[in-house]
């Protein structure tokens, strides 16, 4: 089993401040970051008319039908794809081997432009995630939030 | 594999709905949406074939409120039942939190249960989980058909942990919310033991 995914405030912010930077420089309309299991992490630029967790749920989806592809022909894994609609466009990228880099972008910038700022962000978002799983791993780190519930506050979320 | 983010203080879970093709666990989804309050809910998305038969999976998320200032999301997905789609299945068991398994009580699909229940186990296990120890719970669906086998059969074959199981006619929505609070208690309960 892997190890649960916590998130904390600090990595939360670099994290989030690595896509609102990568939305600029690659002229990108939107950049989210997903774990492999289809949760939402991140989302920066224009959410607004998105419904990001559905994005997140089938961005996971097909990361994960691509990676069984991949094994079926004895790769690893697709760490890059591309998407190319008629006006927008999807570019999805893996980052150490967790998490998901999805960027949209439409014609007021280039593939090329985001594939090259994707492999920085990808390159910092690497180092981030490291840590954090560094950190969730090392014991008398933050308990949580759900080792003092009790029965009743479990009970209640039911009785509306 | 749930997703706790202190920042913005919410919880994820997953639950997954397993069992035979056509034994109801999209319908399951389908009845929790349409009965769930808007603001509670997300899209149902459904990934099918022309014929209605779910290809990859069917997504739902909810959201049931607060507990000690977190926000608890589920994600509630279906795997496709057919044997074919074996691989698929594996993929959406990843990260699973917990498992309920939809028999389909008529007599003609007991063979089917048996094998789609075998083959949770085995896959669970394949993602490193085991049915013995994951939240799990067991729904009997389509009890309002007369070929319905007797609970005690069905007991037997499929309930061998003594998990929480539910009678269901999920078109209807009998047994549907039940089967859904008890596995999301399951997970919780589960999370409190874990920290």
């Amino acid at each position: 089993m892997g190890t649960q995914l916590v998130m904390y405030d600090e990595e939360y912010n670099r994290i989030n401040a690595v896509c609102d930077r990568l939305t600029k420089d690659a002229n990108a309309k939107v950049v989210f970051i997903v774990d492999k299991n289809g949760q939402l992490i991140s989302a920066s630029g224009q959410t607004q008319n998105i419904d990001t967790t559905s994005l997140a749920s089938l961005t996971a989806g097909n990361v994960a039908a691509m990676g069984g592809l991949a094994k079926l022909i004895g790769e690893n894994e697709f760490p890059n794809q591309i998407h190319e609609g008629a006006r927008e466009s999807l570019y999805m990228t893996i980052v150490g081997s967790r998490i998901v880099l999805v960027v949209i972008f439409d014609t007021r910038t280039s593939l090329g432009l985001v594939r090259l700022r994707v492999k920085k962000a990808s390159d910092e978002l690497g180092k981030i995630f490291e840590a954090l799983v560094k950190k969730t791993a090392e014991p008398g780190g933050m308990a949580s939030p759900f080792a003092e519930i009790s029965d009743d506050d479990i009970d209640n979320l039911f009785s509306e | 594999m749930s997703f706790i983010n202190y920042s913005s203080r919410e919880i994820n879970c997953k639950i997954v709905y397993y069992g035979p093709g056509l034994c109801g666990k999209t319908t399951n989804l389908q009845y929790i949406y349409n009965k769930t309050n808007p603001e509670t809910k997300g899209k149902l998305i459904s990934l099918s074939t022309e014929t209605d038969r779910t290809l990859f999976f069917d997504f739902l998320p909810l959201s049931l409120g607060e507990i000690r200032g977190f926000k608890t999301r589920f994600h509630l997905y279906t795997v496709p039942g057919q044997v074919f789609y074996d691989a698929s299945r594996k993929l959406i068991l990843k990260g699973v939190d917990g498992v309920v398994f939809v028999a389909d009580s008529q007599v003609e699909r007991m063979e089917a249960n048996l094998e789609s229940f075998e083959n949770l186990r085995t896959n669970l296990g394949e993602q490193g989980y085991d049915l013995n120890k994951i939240p799990s719970v067991v729904q009997y669906n389509k009890r309002d058909l007369p070929n319905a086998v007797a609970i005690e059969e069905l007991r037997e074959s499929l309930n061998p942990r003594s998990v929480p199981e539910f009678q269901a006619v999920a078109p209807t929505g009998v047994g549907v919310f039940d089967t859904l609070k008890a596995v999301a208690k399951l997970v919780l309960t589960e999370l409190k033991k874990g920290g």
